[in-house]
């Protein structure tokens, strides 16, 4: 234990940790993405899917035991990633001391550049997808446990689904630089994989979009319904 | 040529600074940036004024002295030069430069263009070396070494210490130089024995000496006058991951 926290002391380590934590959420934005396409299948296939997300586990487990697990390390590996982000962050900025005049961004990539501000949206979009899916707390017509009747009347909205989009879509530039750094970051070197990374981060970043934008508007063109 | 200069003037450490503006006459095309400035400063000289200080030595993009922010780009407009080496053929007639230090707290301001980058000794002193004694030169070929690793050690070593790679980085992070100090040994035989504590040792001081954090931007390879690959930065990542998980520590 005492060396995982001796990483977090130097900037390489630390963003070793942010590189690992997330990979983790990457796994779940991926997972997440795959099974909301079972919103395709229609209201029956998506809430027993749903059901089997809750019941996950049972009997081995308590009920939602599984999910509280999930859910527990995902907030950890969220709160790692932005505290490690906050601490580079805050270094960065002491570390260019004065700022130029002019600078010259054309040699960063878009991704690169936003990946900060991207991370703040991000965050921000997560807490309002809670509140919207999970707790229903700004959901017009929520039922607890109908999830799919919950997302057919959550999306009926146009502007609900634009910022959906425009979140998915910081999400998926963030994921771009993230997964071809994560690479660099933990070190992996293998000309084989350094040869592919750009263009796999960028297919991975791209059928995330693609899997997340659909459900959203399937529901507004009237392909999901209820 | 007839061109607009603003100039970062700072009269030593503590002062806030300032650009100042140069009209410079008789500049040709085939005059180097640093021949350019060689120009106002004789201008300047005449008036009774101070000449604008910046570093420089070989004038043929091998030492690292000279080094600044050219339009926003850290050695001007052209890949793979210096700025001593970039000419003012690169520019157009009529054209504003602005001509800045390199920024980055661990580097501080002495004077105009000139900076302090003793924090990259201090970045040496921490491991950049091999400690053995080395006698006379030994027969070329007596420890035979892989040709791609020979080549990609001899890239490495290609780094003149300049600091570019600090001033383009967003994070002023000088990751590029130490992976490139880190790896010419690495790749080497004679390199391994003190490879991880090396790794360890140089990045506790890189930070230490507050430069920031490697987001993988490659603004540093883009203006690296010698090429330097962002490989080198994933290698160092990897022998400091290895040393914190097998608990090496710096002079072990
Ligand atoms: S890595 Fe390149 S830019 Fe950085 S100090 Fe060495 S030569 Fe200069
Ligand atoms: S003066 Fe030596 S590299 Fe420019």
């Amino acid at each position: 234990m005492r060396r995982v926290l001796s990483l977090f002391d130097s900037t390489v380590g630390k963003k070793a940790v942010m590189a690992v934590s997330g990979l983790i959420l990457f796994g779940f934005v991926f997972a997440h993405m795959a099974g909301n396409l079972k919103a395709f299948e229609g209201q029956e296939s998506f809430d027993a899917y749903a059901q089997f997300l809750r019941d996950l586990g049972y009997p081995a487990l308590p009920e939602y035991g599984v999910l509280w697990i999930a859910r527990i390390v995902l907030l950890l590996a969220v709160a790692v990633h932005i505290i490690a982000a906050i601490q580079l962050w805050s270094r960065s900025r002491k570390a260019r001391g004065s700022r130029y005049r002019k600078s010259d961004s054309q040699v960063f990539s878009y991704a690169s550049r936003t990946m900060r501000w991207g991370g703040v949206i991000v965050a921000l979009f997560v807490v309002y997808h809670l509140l919207h899916l999970t707790t229903g707390t700004v959901h017009p017509d929520f039922e607890y446990g109908s999830v799919y009747a919950n997302l057919v009347v959550a999306f009926q909205s146009v502007p609900v689904v634009l910022f959906y989009v425009v979140a998915v879509g910081a999400l998926s530039l963030h994921l771009y630089h993230g997964l071809w750094s994560v690479f660099s970051t933990l070190g992996v070197q293998n000309p084989k994989i350094d040869r592919i990374r750009r263009p796999l981060a960028g297919g991975v970043a791209f059928v995330l979009f693609a899997g997340y934008v659909a459900v959203p508007l399937g529901v507004l063109s009237g392909i999901i319904s209820l | 040529m007839n061109l607009t200069l603003h100039v970062w003037r700072q009269s030593g450490p503590r002062d806030e600074g300032r650009f100042e503006t140069f009209k410079p006459e008789g500049i040709t095309e085939s005059m180097s940036f640093l021949d350019m400035l060689d120009l106002v400063n004789e201008e300047i000289t005449v008036d009774g004024g101070e000449p604008i200080a910046f570093e420089h030595d070989c004038r043929e993009g091998i030492c690292g002295s000279c080094g600044m922010v050219v339009n926003g780009v850290a050695h001007g407009p052209e890949k793979l030069v210096t700025a001593c080496q970039l000419h003012m053929r690169s520019f157009s007639d009529g054209d504003e430069i602005w001509v800045e230090p390199w920024r980055a707290s661990a580097f501080p301001v002495m004077r105009d263009l000139v900076v302090d980058r003793s924090s990259f000794d201090r970045i040496i002193q921490a491991g950049g070396y091999v400690s053995i004694r080395t006698g006379s030169a030994q027969d070329a070929n007596a420890i035979p070494v892989p040709k791609p690793n020979a080549d990609r050690a001899f890239d490495a070593a290609a780094c003149i210490g300049c600091g570019a790679c600090v001033a383009a980085c967003p994070n002023a992070s000088a990751m590029l130089f130490t992976s490139a100090k880190a790896a010419h040994l690495s790749y080497l035989p004679q390199g391994q024995t003190e490879r991880l504590e090396r790794a360890v040792g140089m990045v506790a001081i890189h930070d230490e000496e507050g430069f920031g954090n490697c987001t993988n931007h490659g603004a540093c390879q883009e203006v690296c006058p010698k090429g330097i690959s962002v490989d080198y930065i994933s290698r160092l990542n990897r022998d400091l991951l290895k040393a914190n998980l097998t608990g090496v520590e710096p002079g072990d």
